[in-house]
């Protein structure tokens, strides 16, 4: 037994200096070198005000605003999660039954885009899909008086197609998309 | 296929007496299968008393079912036993036969007792006279004789055997061709063959084969995994039978029925009985083993080292030609061969007779008056004098010297016919009539029929045969290439066969060889299957883990077939045993889940009469499948010679699909009748 | 669901079989000696190592342990002191004893369940010195073990299967701190954040406030893809945009959680000098992934009757990200879940049953269909050692793997092998049903499916979750610590001695009569054997959870 202590802790000392130090250490500093916008959190910074993350979705609620997924975390980004209920459950089919009830009640008809029902698996999903931003545009438009026509190329513009063409979804920026929603003019939300 | 009869009375008595317990302790399947049987009793008992959600009818007829197959499970073992101990007593009355005449002293002309072999001791005199066996191995207190030894060493030509000096241990089973010998016997024949033999196929006495431990320690692990299924499903059913609000639960009689259909009963229940039927085909063989261990490893056998003589070729030279000197008609030398050969009893001598004979029609007789001069080991040599002839024949040495002596030459054309002959694998003998060399007589080893297709079966099999022999490298080729064995070794001197078995074996290969010389048995030891023939020497005997009483060295392709089949029947009906549980998950589980779960009690696509019905059928065919399989288990399963993966392709279609397909029928058909019958 | 998903899936596949053979060489010529780590001599010296001395079996078995062991202690120790020591902006308290329990044994035992969220339970420090500390080592330690595996049927009358910790050095500094660095800057540059600041206080443009956890995720999730673990830095690991942001990063991480598994079946190959049976064992792997890939993403694919019911779009998006879709969130599923890994990319609760039943079937059939690194092919020889002795029976030779003799001994091991981990899977959900039921967020035969996949996760050493389950109790927290042990260590010890067994006889030659360990029908018989295995040991539960709970669905 003593035999295999001394190699075991050695070991153990030295891997974990190597893997548990130096390792983290070195991919920091060269990861904040080289990359030091997205090593930070692809944070967005407007006037040295944060406004939030292009990669977290985040509250944004008002008719004025393109609406995110449904969270189940309530945005907090300190605490993500999903809804974890199986599709067939009494519970998750209730609570898509009030989503789309809220989602009608906006004057939303036809089919409703999916993930503006569902909840995201983060609870944090900064996209939607193009036919739920699409199917925000009259409600937008109507609360900001814009011309809903200006404000669908504005997401058709901002639609980012799969990754190399093949992977991935479709999607949308919702943060991207709302602060460019306040370029487009007048009213505040 | 040689009569046997059965005790019936017996199999049944042997097969109840296995319902005790203690007739499972070492089945972990069977063990299981009978607490089952003894739990279901009791529930029923309690059911009888208004207990339980079952109704007592039910609980009642899974509890005779589950019975039942304990029963069967007995029943093929019994049966196996039945035929085992049969076949074994019919052997001990085939070996009493072989007699042999007790002298009280060396002399010859002392009073005889007629005895059975088996009864001889150590220390025993006996007399054999020519034409007579040779009981047992023994040494010659008197006398001196020509012995056929052929069966033993493989040469063809006889060996004098006399007392004293080094020639006078003689060998059990070989054959006295002249005068007789007075021996004293050192080893006691068969001691006990027949006894072990009985111990190996009853039960009590049989040990585990370490392949069939192994296989108990698989079928153990999958019946402890397939009740923690079960024993776990109670109280899943109950959680999500309270959580759906159906308040189900599953009745105990039917989580007992549905473990015992799961757990491969159908291979605990025959697996003693395919291993004790695997040693009772070895017996039928006329082989006999020490261990059941013999006759798996005889199936793992990747060489096969074969004596040319009595293996692949006839035991004893044939005479094939007869290529006359110049000057000389082949007729001539025909009738000068015949009748120098008329006097020789050995089978060469009369090969030469019935050639000449079937050549042309030759039926010479011993001219009156003439002398027959012996074969002897220093002249090596054998003839006739008289009526004008001096009749000699034997090797091309001998004579050559003899013809010089007589004053003649040996032709050169003689020479060259003689050592042509041997060339070609064929052993020449040269002719003579005094000085005058008439020609030569070409004997020439005979290739068994049959025996290069046999070796093209085992090459199919992955088994490489060698051919091993005393002979020179040119006649061993020569023979080699005519039977169709993958390789071959000449001049072989017994250490050189220890030496090869050696070598194969460091390259990872079983070998398996056939022996009966003393001088075999440091190679029959060395040997992963030692076939020794029973009338081969009692050393090579002990070296052997495998007997073969009729001392027929081909058997060793047998043996291995029998070894592979054991094997082979035991894999097919586990997987069968295995791939049976999808159809009966498949039957149970809706049926017993019918209360928990409405949802997935409608699934029924068998369209079987009720859940009791279908379990009821998944119990009764359960049990039924032993004793419809234990004529294959008997038997074993079909076997032909083919490489690996084909045998394994074929096997996995008819066992494995087969075990998965052949209960829903069984069970869809047992349900209707428990329908008809109301029994459900 | 989108006309990609096959596309993806194809690629997918393609990749993981092209990645398998660069990898499979590299790792062989680490674990067989041709490479060696530069300064490893000098390390060896200090800990006192001979790198010729060879362990046997159960030596071999008694060092893994002992690492694993400190390891275990180390974390434990990390994760209740956290909160006075330092790396820890947040302020993060030390957790409590069942937790640091859990944790230590998951992230040890190559598991990497967690019962906690990361970015709102754990210090920077525990993060990086404990768990991705572990992360590296339990990855080496499998991978060491089919190593010293492989050398049993490699060698031939000897006790020697190497040298534990030479094989665990080699592993963790020649493959994966090199893989895992240059993959946490790919991530990084696709924007995983690897910062030791505090969380980000954001004022969000239409109200209120949002604190937003960073931290140093790239360095862990690097590894954590690549070592099989699975242990997020975020709660909802890789379906939080932080620890997996894009298409592209998705594709690489399932890529690496597979990638190793995938090559070191041929590593394995290569190590018991019979390529064409490295090969086979990556085929049996492959066809079983690519069923169940069929199988899940049917499923999935089904209509969701409570969203038709809305006249909504009745695509299952419920706890999948927007960016990944139906396709990818599938795939992932089915990798992690084959995989050993544990991480996912949407929530597994939310899918439909039947795909979680095919998630469920991988982990509980030992984690063998590429498995966790070097486990998966190790548990995988458990397989193929039952599959030959019943089919080397068949075709009338005893059974033998690679010219070994399966005997009495080492049936006996598989048998043990085999059974642990179903034992605990099975017993641990009855103990859990009775007692535990308390934690379990959903209801019906979905409730039963939560418990029976924590414990397959758990024994499985797969580490994903039905995330609703609450399962930071102190009931939970300890029965799937143990679960977990049983899951690693009833595998681990018995191969190894096995292993050893097998070393100590002579390696037979094969020829026709022997059954062949490649070819299509071997490479069929084992898939079917680990699918009939499972099937007999874990059908009557699986029927009682998702089987029930799609039949139950309202239409």
């Amino acid at each position: 037994m003593p035999a295999l202590l001394r190699p075991c802790l050695v070991l153990m000392v030295v891997l974990t200096l190597i893997t548990g130090v130096l390792y983290p250490l070195v991919v920091t500093v060269a990861a904040q070198t080289a990359f030091p916008h997205q090593a930070a959190g692809s944070l967005v910074v407007e006037e040295g005000r944060v406004l939030g993350s292009t990669l977290i979705g985040q509250p944004s609620d008002g008719p004025g605003w393109f609406w995110h997924r449904p969270s189940a975390c309530g945005w907090d980004a300190r605490a993500s999660s999903g809804a974890n209920l199986a599709p067939v459950t009494p519970p998750q089919i209730q609570a898509w039954h009030d989503r789309a009830t809220v989602l009608r009640a906006t004057g939303l008809t036809g089919t409703l885009p999916v993930d503006l029902v569902t909840a995201s698996g983060s609870g944090l999903d900064p996209h939607l899909s193009p036919a739920a931003a699409l199917a925000q545009v009259p409600r937008i438009a109507a609360h900001r008086h814009l011309n809903p026509q200006q404000v669908r190329t504005l997401v058709e513009g901002m639609v980012q197609g799969p990754d190399l063409g093949v992977l991935g979804a479709p999607r949308v920026e919702v943060l991207a998309l709302n602060r460019a929603l306040r370029t487009l003019g007048s009213g505040a939300p | 296929m040689k009569p046997v009869s059965v005790d019936v009375a017996r199999v049944l008595r042997d097969s109840l007496r296995r319902l005790a317990p203690q007739a499972h302790l070492r089945n972990p399947v069977m063990a299981i299968t009978w607490l089952g049987a003894a739990f279901t009793s009791l529930l029923w008992l309690t059911a009888l008393a208004g207990h339980g959600s079952e109704s007592p009818a039910f609980v009642g007829q899974i509890s005779v079912w589950l019975w039942f197959t304990v029963w069967f499970a007995g029943l093929a073992e019994a049966m196996a036993e039945g035929r085992g101990r049969a076949h074994a007593e019919h052997l001990r009355g085939a070996k009493q036969a072989l007699s042999a005449r007790r002298v009280s002293e060396a002399r010859v002309d002392a009073p005889v007792t007629a005895v059975e072999a088996t009864a001889l001791v150590p220390g025993d005199l006996v007399v054999v006279r020519a034409g007579e066996v040779i009981p047992a191995d023994g040494e010659a207190v008197s006398g001196i004789a020509s012995v056929d030894e052929s069966a033993v060493t493989g040469e063809s030509a006889p060996v004098i055997r006399a007392s004293g000096g080094d020639r006078s241990a003689v060998t059990g089973g070989t054959r006295v061709l002249s005068d007789h010998l007075i021996i004293r016997i050192t080893a006691a024949p068969g001691d006990g063959f027949i006894d072990r033999m009985i111990a190996l196929v009853e039960g009590a006495k049989r040990q585990k084969t370490p392949n069939e431990i192994a296989l108990t320690i698989l079928l153990a692990a999958m019946t402890l995994v397939l009740l923690l299924a079960v024993v776990t499903l109670g109280p899943y059913a109950a959680f999500v039978g309270e959580r759906t609000g159906t308040s189900g639960t599953i009745g105990l009689a039917t989580l007992v029925a549905l473990l015992v259909c799961l757990i491969p009963t159908t291979i605990g229940g025959l697996l003693p009985a395919i291993g004790i039927a695997g040693i009772d085909r070895l017996h039928r063989a006329n082989v006999i083993t020490r261990s059941g261990r013999a006759v798996e490893a005889a199936g793992d056998v990747g060489v096969l080292l074969l004596d040319k003589t009595g293996t692949i070729t006839l035991g004893n030279r044939q005479a094939s030609a007869f290529l006359p000197a110049p000057g000389v008609t082949e007729e001539d030398l025909a009738r000068a061969a015949q009748i120098a050969s008329l006097a020789d009893e050995t089978p060469e001598g009369r090969s030469i007779v019935v050639l000449a004979k079937e050549r042309f029609n030759l039926r010479s007789e011993a001219p009156a008056g003439a002398v027959v001069v012996p074969f002897t080991a220093l002249s090596r040599m054998s003839g006739l004098d008289g009526a004008g002839l001096c009749l000699r024949k034997g090797a091309t040495a001998a004579v050559a010297a003899w013809v010089v002596d007589q004053g003649g030459t040996m032709p050169a054309a003689v020479t060259a016919a003689a050592e042509g002959a041997a060339r070609g694998g064929a052993t020449p003998l040269v002719v003579t009539d005094g000085p005058r060399v008439l020609g030569v007589v070409v004997l020439k080893d005979i290739v068994k029929g049959g025996i290069r297709e046999r070796f093209a079966d085992l090459r199919r099999m992955g088994i490489t045969t060698v051919m091993i022999t005393g002979d020179n490298a040119q006649t061993a080729a020569a023979i080699a290439a005519e039977a169709g064995v993958d390789d071959f070794r000449a001049q072989v001197t017994p250490e050189d066969k220890l030496r090869l078995i050696r070598e194969y074996q460091a390259g990872g290969r079983l070998v398996a060889m056939a022996g009966d010389g003393t001088n075999d048995a440091p190679a029959l030891a060395q040997a992963d299957v030692a076939v020794a023939m029973h009338a081969g020497t009692q050393a090579a005997k002990e070296a052997g883990n495998l007997v073969d009483l009729d001392s027929n060295p081909t058997k060793l392709i047998e043996i291995v077939r029998i070894g592979k089949q054991l094997l082979m029947t035991r894999g097919a009906l586990t997987t069968f045993s295995l791939t049976n549980d999808i159809a009966k998950y498949f039957v149970i589980i809706p049926a017993a889940l019918a209360g928990v779960a409405p949802a997935l009690g409608g699934f029924n696509p068998l369209g079987l009469g009720s859940p009791q019905s279908a379990i009821l059928a998944a119990v009764i065919v359960n049990a039924l499948l032993i004793p419809l399989l234990i004529p294959l288990a008997l038997r074993g399963v079909a076997w032909r010679p083919a490489s690996a993966s084909q045998v394994l392709g074929r096997n996995l279609l008819i066992y494995g699909l087969g075990g998965l397909l052949a209960p829903f029928p069984l069970i869809w058909a047992v349900d209707r009748l428990v329908v008809l019958a109301h029994l459900a | 669901m989108t006309p990609t998903d096959g596309l993806q899936m194809f690629l997918f596949l393609a990749v993981v079989l092209a990645a398998a053979v660069p990898l499979g060489w590299w790792c062989h010529r680490l674990l067989d000696g041709t490479w060696r780590i530069p300064g490893e001599t000098w390390l060896f010296r200090l800990a006192g190592i001979d790198p010729a001395v060879g362990y046997s079996g159960g030596h071999y078995a008694v060092a893994v342990l002992c690492l694993n062991g400190v390891g275990i202690a180390v974390v434990m120790t990390l994760l209740l002191l956290q909160g006075v020591l330092p790396g820890n902006p947040q302020g993060l308290p030390g957790t409590s004893w069942h937790l640091a329990f859990n944790t230590a044994v998951s992230f040890a035992t190559n598991t990497n369940w967690q019962s906690y969220g990361g970015e709102s339970t754990l210090s920077y420090l525990s993060q990086a010195l404990g768990l991705t500390v572990q992360n590296f080592l339990s990855a080496a330690t499998g991978i060491a073990v089919m190593a010293a595996v492989a050398r049993g049927f490699a060698r031939s009358t000897t006790t020697d299967l190497g040298n534990p910790w030479v094989d665990i050095t080699r592993v963790t500094l020649g493959l994966l701190v090199p893989l895992a660095a240059v993959f946490a800057l790919v991530l990084v540059w696709q924007g995983v954040p690897q910062t030791w600041g505090p969380s980000v206080t954001a004022q969000p443009l239409a109200s209120g406030e949002q604190v937003i956890a960073v931290g140093p995720a790239a360095s862990q999730i690097a590894i954590k893809q690549l070592g099989t673990n699975g242990g997020g830095f975020f709660n909802v690991n890789s379906a939080h945009p932080f620890e997996n942001p894009t298409p592209l990063t998705n594709f690489l991480q399932c890529l690496a959680l597979i990638a190793i598994p995938a090559g070191l079946a041929l590593t394995w190959g290569r190590l018991v000098a019979d390529r064409r049976h490295g090969r086979a064992v990556l085929l049996v792997m492959t066809l079983l992934l690519v069923t169940a890939l069929g199988s899940a993403w049917w499923s999935e694919t089904r209509p969701v009757a409570g969203l038709a019911g809305l006249n909504a779009e009745p695509v299952n998006l419920e706890g999948k990200e927007v960016r990944f879709g139906i396709g990818p969130s599938v795939t992932w599923l089915v990798a992690t879940t084959a995989a050993s890994n544990g991480s996912v990319n949407a929530m597994h609760a939310s899918m439909q049953p039947v795909t979680t039943l095919v998630g469920m079937a991988l982990m509980q059939v030992g984690e063998v269909v590429f498995g966790g690194v070097g486990s998966g092919v190790y548990g995988l020889v458990l397989y193929l050692l039952v599959t030959v002795f019943v089919a080397g029976l068949m075709v009338g030779r005893s059974p033998e793997l690679l010219g070994k003799r399966i005997e009495a001994r080492e049936m006996k091991w598989t048998a043990v092998a085999l059974l642990g981990p179903s034992a605990a899977i099975l017993l641990g959900t009855w103990l859990a049903c009775a007692v535990g039921s308390t934690s379990i967020a959903n209801p019906g035969a979905s409730g039963f499916s939560e418990v029976l996949y924590a414990l397959s996760s758990a024994a499985g050493n797969n580490g994903s979750a039905f995330a609703g389950l609450n399962a930071n109790t102190p009931f939970w927290n300890v029965l799937l610590g143990v679960a977990m042990l049983i899951g690693r260590y009833s595998v681990l010890v018995p191969v190894l001695i096995l292993a050893g067994s097998l070393a100590a006889k002579p390696r037979r030659a094969a020829d026709a009569g022997t059954m062949p360990a490649h070819g299509p029908l071997f490479i069929l018989l084992v898939a079917a054997v680990i699918v009939l295995v499972g099937a007999l040991t874990f059908l009557p539960a699986l029927v009682l959870g998702p089987v029930l709970a799609a039949l139950g669905s309202p239409s």
